[in-house]
């Protein structure tokens, strides 16, 4: 197997007429995703952009991820845009893409005139009635090696300039096989999907689902702030598999759903991009005791997960659940800070390598290079690894356990985020002098000092353009002076334990009643 | 009243609470909002909004979540 396409193709030959991705307003068959995609790379083709970015800015749903096969299909990688991103965001990465088709629908459409790229602009309806062309789709196949590139995912960037991770058919399927494994997808899976398009998490519901012949549920992303209206969608779907980040299974359960309605045809329950707390988890064995519930640990440069861990034993609530192991083919162990393995239980910076290692990030040799080095504990022959800069350490039963970040970047509500991206986006702020952002890991809230003459709710709205939902801080605390070190830089430890001085604590809660 | 005013102005300074009457619908609010506000009205009015009427007609406006608390502080 050398790309991905086989999985939908295998299937379109098993189960063409079954229901492949469906939202509350489109179904489609396996077969009618393949027609579509096909349909779409036959332009794309015609257009000879082989091995180029194509740029998907699609409502999520069943369209959209054919939209992402159809870019396979010509041959291309895809490059997912999401129309809740900040304008700003849009516009950087599509600077950064350059030329490039952009399969798009109405609702993406204003916004590409807007940033002046009508003319890539291509719409769905458009490319999706395109003539199949058998020929162009054979010839592009015949050339494909599964070292060709498939998809360009852009996490937050710690210069404020997102980085594109890009990675390759091969990782992707290994990826995909194995996961498929751990979680024990089948043809009977109905997958609810949680996560954005433009994530690696939503990869663990639309390539399994090809692979076997199972079915994708796209939930509308309302239905997560009314728990019990959630439960009851993923009855009335049967539902019986979810990948979650933590915080969507965490909100369903603090709110006391689980005692009101009972998901019953959740067998597999899978979660992961932050730290599950165990006091949640436990709310949820509880509402299903038969279910199995799996952890899930990885970063996108290492195509989604390298590690799991399937509950196997009680936790109490002040413990850590582990991520586990390796993945199959996965390589993964602890460097300590000059380079060399660490003993047994102390800890260390994760580090991953194997065939699911991404190639690193687009057009970013730079930055690619800092995180993506040869092996330090192998000098006989190249050999890549991935460091994440997370800090782990082995238990006693030989299980990896996840500590914490090596630097600013942090983990929030299941998105990565580095804290420096905000505090440039702020400091953009006209009337901000200075500014930063820190994160209060035990109430999970990111908390933003800054000082100068602009109020809280200007810089709030003018926050809200720039920065995704999930990186807007909770709280704007406005100083009349920063806290700075002797050496003049900002005080982040004080801000981090002492928060604000004592006067501008006061001066912000009169900001708040005023 | 003017308490859920301004819990709601905490996490969105920049909107007219007074006058918006379509804050699920028109995204305002998100499930991390909803989270804050059912623990805010916990410890503020010390009712618990049971799970089956956290809905969105609920939260909707000031004015319906207003409603909401006064009807748990009856019961």
């Amino acid at each position: 197997m050398t790309n991905v396409l086989e999985y939908l193709e295998n299937a379109v030959r098993l189960t063409p007429d079954k229901i492949c991705y469906l939202d509350d307003d489109c179904r489609m068959t396996f077969r009618r995703v393949a027609e579509e995609a096909r349909a779409i790379g036959s332009l794309l083709a015609r257009r000879g952009v082989c091995r180029r970015p194509v740029a998907v800015f699609m409502k999520k749903g069943p369209r959209a991820v054919t939209a992402f096969l159809g870019a396979l299909y010509g041959g291309c990688f895809y490059v997912p845009l999401d129309i809740e991103m900040p304008m700003f965001r849009i516009e950087l990465i599509l600077g950064l893409l350059g030329d490039c088709p952009i399969l798009c629908d109405d609702a993406s459409l204003p916004v590409l005139k807007k940033l002046g790229r009508e003319e890539d602009a291509v719409l769905y309806e458009t490319a999706a009635a395109e003539e199949t062309d058998e020929e162009a789709l054979d010839e592009v196949r015949r050339h494909g090696i599964d070292t060709d590139p498939v998809y360009v995912l852009f996490t937050s960037g710690s210069t404020g300039i997102p980085k594109g991770v890009i990675t390759s058919h091969r990782a992707l399927i290994d990826y995909v096989d194995h996961l498929s494994q751990i979680l024990r997808v089948d043809s009977e899976s109905v997958f609810g999907n949680q996560t954005p398009l433009y994530t690696d998490a939503c990869l663990k519901d639309l390539y399994p689902t090809l692979k076997c012949g199972a079915t994708t549920v796209f939930i509308p992303k309302s239905l997560f702030s009314f728990p019990v209206r959630l439960l009851e969608y993923l009855n009335r779907h049967r539902i019986n598999t979810v990948c979650w980040v933590a915080s969507a299974l965490s909100i369903v359960s603090s709110l006391g759903a689980l005692d009101s309605v009972k998901p019953r045809e959740l067998r597999t329950v899978a979660f992961g991009s932050e730290v599950f707390p165990v006091r949640q988890l436990l709310l949820w064995q509880k509402a299903l005791p038969e279910a199995r519930f799996i952890n899930l640990y990885g970063p996108t440069e290492c195509t989604g997960c390298c590690c799991f861990y399937e509950l196997d034993r009680p936790f109490e609530t002040e413990e850590v659940i582990p991520i586990g192991k390796p993945f199959p083919n996965a390589g993964v162990f602890l460097l300590s800070e000059e380079d060399r393995p660490v003993p047994q239980g102390e800890l260390g910076e994760i580090c991953i390598k194997g065939t699911g290692l991404a190639y690193g990030y687009y057009k970013n040799p730079q930055r690619t290079a800092e995180v993506f080095v040869q092996n330090p504990l192998n000098d006989a022959y190249p050999e890549r690894i991935y460091r994440t800069g997370d800090l782990g350490r082995f238990n006693e039963r030989g299980e990896l356990i996840y500590v914490t970040r090596k630097d600013f970047q942090i983990k929030h509500m299941g998105y990565r985020i580095e804290l420096g991206e905000i505090e440039v986006v702020c400091a953009a702020c006209e009337g901000v002098s200075l500014c930063c952002a820190v994160y209060d890991r035990e109430k999970k809230r990111i908390l933003l000092y800054y000082t100068g003459e602009t109020e809280k709710g200007t810089l709030l709205g003018y926050l809200k353009g720039k920065l995704p939902r999930y990186m807007l801080p909770a709280e704007l605390i406005r100083l009349r002076q920063m806290p700075l070190t002797l050496n003049r830089k900002i005080d982040r430890k004080r801000l981090e334990t002492e928060g604000a001085p004592e006067e501008a604590a006061e001066e912000s809660r009169r900001l708040i009643s005023d | 009243m003017d308490k859920i005013i301004s819990m709601l102005r905490e996490l969105h300074p920049d909107i007219d609470f007074e006058t918006a009457e379509a804050l699920v619908d028109d995204g305002i609010l998100d499930s991390m909002d909803i989270v804050s506000l059912v623990t805010a009205i916990y410890d503020e009015f010390d009712v618990r909004i049971p799970a089956d009427r956290i809905l969105p007609e609920n939260f909707n406006s000031a004015a319906a979540l207003g409603k909401l608390v006064n009807e748990l502080i009856d019961e």
